[in-house]
């Protein structure tokens, strides 16, 4: 218990500088993007002269970028993530209206992923080279070779638009009214085919570091140890999973900012109003504040899914991290 | 334990009951269900208010609720339909201008509508505020209101009727003086949530997902409107709308929102027509927008041999796949009052582009080059930006080397209008029916920098300014019109900017969906007579 309190410890300081550097980072790369917020929002509307420097002024942008950064480290440092330009409200209201969407996106692609892809991996590498292990190989092969967002418009006009078995898009049904487990079920609905692109893709790469773990692990001393003991196959199958499943648990929170990444895509492709496309508004509306929000509070998701990640690593291999230093 | 143990098959069976049990849930409230259009929003525009902010993105869900003075029509005198206002006249010395008020019209709140509202938000908004308005009331001095359902617009100048008419259905929305008068006008919650007179009132906007608009039941037109709620669907990817029209989780796309290249398949489909009419007054522009700052661009020859070498018809057929018309200059041929088709032409001509540019001195280099420049499409269009791709070929078949730049529509902003750092630009300019509003300034010089879709080329010609000049205060309707024909000759003559096509939009609906398209209009019309056969 004390060695997983001082790991806490030691990662909440050490995600300090590690957030300061991204949130620095963001706000110069916004800058150095041409254009700003006043630029977005004249292209919808037009505009002359005086309506241009006029709304330059009231949303600060006529200040000086080291200004600018200033005031929204001070406001930070208050807990205040500041406001949203394009939405005319807190970006700690906007962010958190949209974050348990792409978290329930995410986080039951990651499930599906893990479960399917350790299963699938255990299965091709109970018996490495046999003719299971290569066709799951093979399929696992071209899972992983395409881009999520392909297989998302190949699902949706097979299963939404030809069969219409699921919803095409969005979250919910819109302006439904429904509440308790009907909701729930329209949006099992609704995120089945968002899930299924972006899991199944990731499912291809755990199978595969599932089934070449395995395969490693086969040659081990302890394995040969328990074939020379007479156990069954199953049992030995057993042993070998379990130790092949610590590099996954390790990809688990590496993956955890990859998705974050693919989820973009395919909120785009599945129209479903979460982070991702709330990231991609911010950027395209040049809305610095919001941008920054989104950033530092994937950074903090990232920062804690790791440290989980770690925590469970510690949980199942007790041998690492027993120094306390390692880790 | 027997209890809760379930068998596989026990398992299938509740599930296969829960599912009937969702259809039934389903059917059943289909049969009490609202009459309700499902349309496909690609914008979530951050103002709705339309006296404020006039453009298409925002009149597309605030005309729903709130009306202008007068709309566009087929059949109407002067191409207009009254809405607020019942009648319109203005003085033959262009001093004043007299609506009659409709009666009886109440605000969304419940408060009368009444001359006051017209005077505060002509004095208050359109003039000092709106982004058109400023151009066309800019020397509207005062509204007078004698009694409630009377307002005389008062000029400092004379101010040509024709244009304050061609107006009406753009930049005239009226919004309640009693919700706006105090406090701020642009901070407002009204401008995101507004309160009009119209068949529709704002129901709620869910960020990233939709608006929903509720029936207004007191609308002053008794029959009207049909629905009971129109859902804008927010769906930026516009293969995503072909996609949910075709599932029938929408039941209309507008504004082209259907990939042009989707539609001869999906026109096909039972039940989903294909509607080619109700944008005629909402023209885009394709055009080329030239820097005059760069020496090879500031000669005239060079600017016709760029003309020249531009097969508009190419541009027609394979870009815009039939669904557009090749130009002939700065006001499209489907304006009935102000189009001439007598100015110069520049048919697609490779030979003549070369013999223009080796006439100005600029031969090809050993590697065929004459010149290189930069070349900037407008991201808002899949087409401006094929046509980018289409401009840098045909260019290059004249030696002229063009670097496509792609930014992002604020980026772009910035480079072509804020810093002019292009040579050529490709910008789809809207024409609202008067080269007055949003057509002239692509020529007037002194335009200060910032300004989107103007003259941020730097072109300078006083004989233009001087007709444009002419025109706004000239009050005859017919020397007005000729002054703006000679605007036309001189424009497609000296070729400040190059007109390629102008397009208007289609629209996708379900068979379902009855009077779609039945004004000029159309898709930022009220759809107070639109309805949904169940």
């Amino acid at each position: 218990m004390d060695r997983a309190f001082r790991l806490i410890g030691r990662r909440v300081l050490g995600a300090i500088p590690v957030l300061a550097i991204v949130v620095a980072g963001t706000f110069l790369l916004l800058e150095l993007a041409p254009g700003d917020a006043v630029d977005a929002y004249v292209v919808s509307t037009g505009g002359d002269a005086a309506m241009i420097s006029g709304l330059r002024e009231a949303w600060g942008l006529d200040q000086s970028a080291a200004a600018r950064f200033g005031l929204y480290l001070t406001r930070l440092a208050h807990g205040d993530l500041g406001w949203s330009i394009s939405f005319s409200r807190p970006v700690l209201d906007v962010i958190m209206e949209r974050l348990p969407r792409t978290l329930l996106l995410m986080g039951s692609a990651t499930a599906l992923s893990f479960a399917l892809g350790s299963l699938l991996g255990i299965v091709a590498g109970a018996r490495p080279e046999s003719l299971r292990d290569r066709s799951l190989s093979i399929v696992s092969l071209a899972l992983y070779a395409m881009p999520s967002f392909w297989l998302g418009l190949v699902l949706s006009v097979v299963f939404a638009v030809n069969l219409r078995w699921f919803p095409l898009s969005g979250f919910e049904t819109i302006a439904s009214g429904s509440t308790g487990l009907e909701r729930g079920l329209d949006i099992v609905r609704h995120l089945a085919l968002p899930v299924v692109s972006l899991g199944l893709v990731y499912m291809a790469l755990y199978m595969r570091v599932m089934r070449a773990a395995m395969a490693e692990i086969w040659r081990e001393d302890f394995v040969r140890a328990l074939i020379a003991r007479g156990f069954g196959h199953a049992r030995i199958v057993r042993h070998v999973a379990r130790n092949a499943l610590l590099p996954l648990v390790t990809m688990l929170g590496v993956q955890a900012a990859v998705m974050l990444g693919g989820s973009v895509v395919i909120e785009s492709v599945f129209a479903v109003p979460g982070l991702g496309r709330l990231t991609q508004e911010a950027v395209a509306q040049r809305d610095t504040p919001l941008l920054l929000g989104i950033i530092l509070i994937s950074a903090v998701f990232v920062i804690a899914v790791n440290l989980l990640v770690d925590l469970l690593y510690v949980w199942l291999d007790p041998r690492i991290g027993s120094s306390g230093e390692t880790l | 334990m027997k209890l809760i143990s379930t068998t596989r098959r026990q398992l299938l069976e509740g599930a296969a009951l829960a599912t009937i049990a969702g259809f039934a849930t389903r059917r059943a409230h289909a049969q009490d269900a609202p009459r309700r259009l499902i349309v496909a929003a690609d914008s979530e525009p951050r103002n709705l208010n339309p006296a404020m902010v006039a453009s298409n993105g925002v009149f597309f869900v605030s005309s729903k609720i709130v009306e202008p003075l007068a709309e566009a029509s087929y059949d109407g005198q002067n191409g207009l339909a009254p809405r607020l206002a019942l009648s319109w006249s203005g003085s033959d010395d262009g001093l004043s201008a007299t609506f009659k008020l409709r009666g009886g019209v109440t605000w969304h709140d419940g408060k009368p509508f009444t001359s006051a509202d017209v005077a505060f938000s002509a004095m208050q908004i359109w003039k000092p505020l709106q982004n058109l308005g400023r151009i066309v009331f800019k020397d509207l001095e005062s509204v007078e209101t004698p009694d409630e359902t009377t307002a005389i617009f008062r000029f400092s100048k004379p101010t040509p009727f024709q244009l304050v008419r061609n107006a009406l259905p753009a930049l005239t929305s009226v919004v309640p003086k009693h919700i706006y008068e105090n406090g701020d006008i642009a901070e407002n919650p009204a401008n995101a949530a507004p309160i009009g007179t119209g068949p529709f009132k704002f129901g709620e906007h869910k960020p990233g997902e939709y608006y929903r608009l509720v029936r207004n039941e007191n609308y002053w037109q008794k029959d009207q409107p049909k629905l009971d709620e129109i859902l804008y669907r927010v769906l930026p990817d516009r293969a995503a709308a072909a996609n949910a029209i075709e599932a029938d989780e929408i039941q209309l796309a507008a504004f082209s929102a259907v990939p042009l290249a989707d539609l001869d398949r999906i026109s096909k489909i039972e039940g989903i027509a294909v509607v080619t009419t109700g944008y005629e007054a909402l023209t885009y522009q394709l055009i080329v927008e030239i820097n005059h700052r760069r020496k090879e661009l500031a000669d005239l020859k060079v600017r016709r041999a760029i003309a020249h070498a531009i097969d508009r018809d190419y541009v027609v057929r394979t870009i815009f796949l039939g669904h557009a018309t090749a130009s002939t200059g700065p006001v499209p041929r489907n304006d009935t009052q102000f189009y001439t088709s007598d100015v110069p032409s520049y048919p697609y001509d490779v030979a003549r582009a070369n013999a223009l540019l080796d006439e100005a001195g600029y031969r090809r280099d050993t590697n065929g080059r004459r010149f290189s420049l930069r070349l900037l499409p407008a991201p808002y269009f899949n087409e401006t930006k094929q046509f980018g791709d289409y401009l840098r070929q045909a260019l290059a078949e004249i030696g002229i080397d063009a670097q496509l730049v792609s930014n992002d529509a604020a980026a772009h902003q910035k480079a072509v209008y804020t810093d002019h750092d292009f040579d050529l630009a490709i910008a789809p300019p809207v024409f609202r029916g008067d080269p007055a509003i949003s057509t002239t300034i692509l020529v007037r010089s002194g335009t200060p920098d910032g300004v989107p879709f103007s003259n941020q080329g730097g072109y300078v010609n006083s004989e233009l300014d001087n007709l444009i000049d002419r025109a706004a205060v000239t009050l005859d309707e017919q020397a007005r019109i000729a002054l703006y024909q000679e605007f036309q000759r001189k424009v497609v003559d000296d070729l400040p900017f190059i007109n390629v096509v102008e397009w208007t939009f289609i629209t996708v609906s379900r068979w379902s969906v009855k009077n779609v398209s039945n004004n000029p209009r159309w898709a930022v019309s009220n759809w107070a007579d639109t309805s949904v056969q169940t």
